[in-house]
């Protein structure tokens, strides 16, 4: 099995400016982290808002430099304050944000934003580019009539097919999503969450998947890290983390997490029967 | 016994293509005391119809039903003075953006004092005190502090409590809560709906949820109505509901939820309809 990604004590700092009279202070976002990810697998990354996991999204593609650690992309060492983003590396590592409404230039229409891409990295013919774009959007099960229209012209789950299908068009070897489907309704998530799942088999894609949410991260990973305050409190194969939990943190989130099944309804209504019982005797 | 009856709510919005149906026909009823979950993804009316009992939608709106009813008053034709009687004291509503539903320019302890002492009557004083014992009863820590502090200086979790804490104010007999938790964490969440419950519980309250959140139906509700696109598609108690769902567009819902996957693949709303469509 190849590693396509790893990352030992990866840490990020944020300076942050105090006051009127300057002063400044560390914060330090990511503290340390490790993870190693195969070829074909997806690494889920949960966390709260202010666990990192954002942060540590953008460093993985190579958007942000990180402050510490080492990151290494198809076994090639990458620090990006100290080298350039070539096209080649550039090509191996694609995202897609949370917000479908906001990653796509309202002004562009859908094949230019699936041919940009091409454009800038590679030195494909004007037909070729657009040959490829047309490809890739009936791949993400969109219609080749479609490649003249503007994002608004489409619901929430058809432009989020369209930042998938732009960051398919470089043949990347990974893919971070940062909250891929936590905009978009129950109905939509599903069909997002399949589309993902097929071109994961297709293309042999390795997926480090963000999410808050446990029930999505169940469904799509192979292994699961819990971050909480810029730590990696737990981290393992996601049978092992969803059957035995071992940090409290993790048991936490769990617990909070609202549970779909017939026999805990059946337990609500009894606990509350049984409460205003108490009360009315 | 019934303490808000609509019957045959149609709202349309005007809009530059004409006019857009955006609740159709839907009739809804919430018993006192009761937590009536109203489920449906976007555009399935379920704000809406909310907002017209509230009269908060825009001049564009067109809003007719054959009944509107709130404890034996008719809210179709109420007289303005009477309609502030009681929308806003014995019906109140919180919102999904509990930052951006404060004022960014005021206090916390203005704003809730504000409810007091227009709605209630009470003097500054007397507003301050029970400002305080309701900032505790709803969980704020070091209310005193919180009081004097603005809503950008709290979480988002903070400026939902302090929300509810203004909502219940006036010992509201409904208690309308428009996707309360969409916007927090889950820990968060969790923290709200056990609020949003024991405030219900200890006060009586007939609370009435909108969410789009299959989980948070299946932790509150006694009794769920689903809607789409406008229409009611099914009205349930919740056991019923997640048990033996009748109609095929909850079926097609309850099984789009991750968590009942079988295999790989998820079935999605257009597959079930379809497959329901060729039975």
């Amino acid at each position: 099995m190849t590693i396509v990604l790893e990352g030992r004590g990866i840490t990020q700092d944020y300076h942050v400016r105090e006051g009127f009279l300057g002063g400044s202070r560390t914060v330090r976002a990511v503290k340390g982290v490790d993870f190693r990810v195969e070829r074909g697998q997806t690494l889920a990354i949960v966390g709260e808002s202010g666990s990192g996991k954002s942060t540590l999204a953008r460093i993985i593609a190579l958007i942000d430099p990180q402050s510490g650690g080492t990151l290494k992309i198809e076994g090639q060492e990458i620090d990006i304050s100290r080298q350039r983003v070539t096209h080649e590396l550039r090509s191996k590592v694609q995202m897609v944000f949370q917000n479908p409404y906001g990653s796509l230039n309202p002004r562009q229409k859908v094949g230019d934003v699936l041919m940009e891409p091409l454009l800038l990295n590679t030195r494909l013919s004007s037909a070729a580019r657009r040959d490829r774009a047309e490809a890739m959007l009936q791949k993400v099960g969109l219609a080749p009539e479609h490649f003249n229209r503007y994002p608004h012209m489409f619901s929430g789950g058809q432009r989020q097919r369209i930042a998938i299908a732009r960051a398919l068009m470089l043949n990347p070897a990974l893919l971070v999503l940062d909250e891929p489907v936590s905009a978009l309704d129950l109905s939509v998530q599903a069909q997002v969450l399949n589309l993902l799942g097929d071109i994961q088999d297709e293309f042999n894609l390795t997926y480090v998947f963000i999410s808050h949410d446990l029930s999505v991260v169940r469904h799509i990973a192979d292994q699961v890290m819990v971050l909480s305050k810029g730590e990696a409190v737990e981290q393992g194969p996601r049978e092992a983390l969803f059957a035995d939990p071992q940090h409290a943190y993790t048991r936490q989130l769990f617990a909070a997490t609202p549970v779909v099944s017939v026999d805990a309804i059946r337990a609500r209504i009894a606990r509350r029967q049984e409460a205003r019982a108490l009360r009315s005797a | 016994m019934a303490l808000l009856t609509i019957k045959n709510l149609t709202v349309r919005f005007a809009t530059s293509t004409g006019s857009f149906t955006a609740v159709d026909g839907v009739d809804i009823s919430v018993d006192k005391g009761e937590v009536l979950a109203i489920v449906g993804e976007s555009g399935s009316g379920k704000s809406v119809s909310m907002l017209a009992v509230m009269g908060l939608l825009p001049d564009t709106a067109t809003i007719t039903a054959d009944e509107m009813r709130y404890d034996g008053q008719d809210l179709l034709h109420l007289s303005p003075a009477e309609r502030r009687r009681i929308i806003g004291r014995e019906i109140t509503m919180i919102f999904q953006e509990p930052v951006a539903s404060l004022n960014p320019s005021f206090t916390a302890g203005f704003q809730i004092e504000e409810v007091l002492r227009i709605n209630l009557g009470l003097d500054r004083r007397a507003a301050r005190a029970r400002a305080l014992e309701l900032f505790q009863a709803v969980g704020i820590p070091e209310p005193e502090r919180r009081l004097k502090s603005y809503p950008h200086q709290m979480s988002g979790g903070q400026c939902q409590r302090v929300m509810i804490a203004i909502a219940i104010a006036s010992n509201p007999r409904l208690l309308i809560a428009d996707e309360p938790t969409t916007a927090l964490d889950v820990t968060i969440q969790k923290q709200i709906l056990d609020l949003l419950m024991e405030l219900q519980d200890r006060y009586g309250m007939a609370l009435i949820l909108i969410t789009h959140d299959m989980g948070v139906v299946a932790e509150t509700a006694d009794r769920v109505v689903v809607q789409y696109k406008g229409r009611k598609m099914e009205e349930a108690d919740v056991l019923s509901l997640f048990d033996a769902p009748q109609h095929p567009y909850t079926r097609a819902l309850l099984s789009a939820l991750p968590e009942n996957a079988t295999g790989g693949r998820l079935p999605t709303v257009s597959d079930f309809m379809a497959a329901e469509a060729a039975r």
